[in-house]
């Protein structure tokens, strides 16, 4: 190993993104290495495609968020009477009930955190593509973000379910989940898939590693 | 994990020669932050046993009621799969299958991967596979979303509470629980150990 610090990329490792076992890998191979002798998993330098496959997947996500926020997301029979709600629908009445914490709650969880998490990958792709040199570690700080928060956007859903359970009684009351909830779900999914396809490894392929680091390996 | 280990970051693809890190102390990416290993006191022991708690917990939550709804005296109890179940009859499939997957069979899996491993671990034995497996928990980690439901059920009484009588039942207590036991067990579990531990077993 020599005394500058160095990627596994640069120096003809590769690290399993499982299980961290670092393995050498052929020179001449670029694209997949085989899978790792330990764990399994396929081994690759970087995730393959990411930008194509993060790009593909953020725009289908901004596409579905439409019809998630347009569709109606439940629909309550009570005593004859029927009423749609959409997800800003259902924010709207909170905020009108004086129950603004739930209001703020459902926003952020619904609406807030989908779109500003799909921006948050799109300025990542787009910055890794025009290789940007800047400040790559708040940009690494960004990508654990939408990885984190992505999975608190479910809490809609879950609310849906809950209600379709409990308000069940016939002629009463109502409530049935509407075609919004499957545009929602399906928001929620892609873009946590959105972001697991992404390699933040990629953000620091354009740095050289040298000028950094005090404790080099 | 074994001080002196060269490992790469997996955010930024650094390599590192590991520093002894001590129980409770994590040791950082230099370059981009990362936790590359954070080893905690009994980690392995403390793992199993809430995952163990953990697998009771998550039984009772699924057959008892978790939700008691009062309205003009007809009471409707629910269990969690009820929803499911009514989402799936309702044509809604793909949610119904996905509110299964979140909240009740990745959170089994991971829970039963867990003891599969770490067991066998603890009696210094090796369980077959145990690395597929532990790939597979990896991968179902993020789909296992407890915590999130629990909002879920916060909104839903508050949002019920102006309609009808709402009664938490003994499985929303579990939920409660659960979500901190796995919490805890997943923070406790450093996969470095459990390298060096299978190593040690070998």
């Amino acid at each position: 190993m020599s005394p500058a610090a160095r990627t596994a990329q640069t120096a003809s490792l590769v690290s399993c993104t499982v299980c961290h076992l670092l393995l050498r890998r052929r020179p001449a191979a670029s694209g997949p290495v085989g899978n790792c002798p330990r764990c399994g998993a396929a081994l690759h330098a970087r995730k393959p495609n990411s930008i194509a496959r993060t790009w593909a997947l953020v725009i289908a996500a901004f596409i579905f968020y439409i019809p998630a926020n347009v569709l109606p997301i439940t629909k309550v029979t009570s005593l004859g009477m029927t009423q749609s709600d959409t997800i800003m629908s259902g924010v709207i009445y909170f905020v009108q009930t004086g129950m603004w914490p739930i209001a703020l709650v459902i926003f952020i969880a619904s609406i807030f955190v989908p779109v500003l998490k799909l921006l948050m990958l799109l300025f990542l792709v787009i910055s890794v593509q025009r290789r940007s040199t800047w400040r790559p570690k708040d940009r690494t700080r960004l990508y654990r973000i939408t990885e984190a928060v992505g999975r608190w956007s479910m809490t809609d859903i879950f609310v849906v379910t809950i209600l379709v359970a409990l308000v069940h009684l016939g002629a009463l009351a109502n409530i049935e989940a509407q075609a919004g909830a499957v545009f929602f779900a399906a928001v929620v999914v892609i873009t946590m898939l959105a972001a697991m396809s992404f390699d933040p490894r990629l953000i620091w392929d354009v740095k050289e590693p040298q000028d950094e680091c005090e404790y080099p390996a | 994990m074994t001080a002196g280990h060269i490992m790469a970051c997996h955010d930024c693809d650094l390599l590192h020669r590991l520093p002894a890190v001590a129980d409770g102390m994590r040791a950082n990416c230099c370059r981009c932050g990362a936790a590359l290993a954070r080893p905690k006191r009994n980690g392995l022991e403390r793992a199993l046993a809430l995952a163990l708690t953990g697998l009771v917990l998550l039984v009772l939550a699924n057959s008892f009621p978790f939700l008691g709804f009062k309205i003009q005296g007809q009471v409707r109890e629910t269990l969690l799969l009820t929803g499911i179940r009514q989402l799936y009859m309702q044509d809604m499939e793909a949610v119904a299958v996905l509110v299964f997957i979140t909240t009740v069979l990745a959170p089994l899996t991971q829970l039963m991967a867990l003891v599969y491993i770490l067991l066998p671990l603890k009696l210094n034995r090796r369980a077959p596979g145990m690395f597929r497996v532990f790939r597979w928990l990896r991968r179902i980690e993020p789909w296992s979303m407890m915590e999130v439901f629990m909002l879920g059920i916060l909104v839903s009484v508050v949002k019920l509470a102006k309609m009808a009588q709402i009664i938490p039942g003994i499985a929303s207590f579990c939920f409660m629980a659960l979500i901190f036991v796995l919490a805890a067990c997943m923070a406790s579990l450093d996969p470095h150990v459990v390298w060096e531990q299978w190593e040690e077993n070998q």
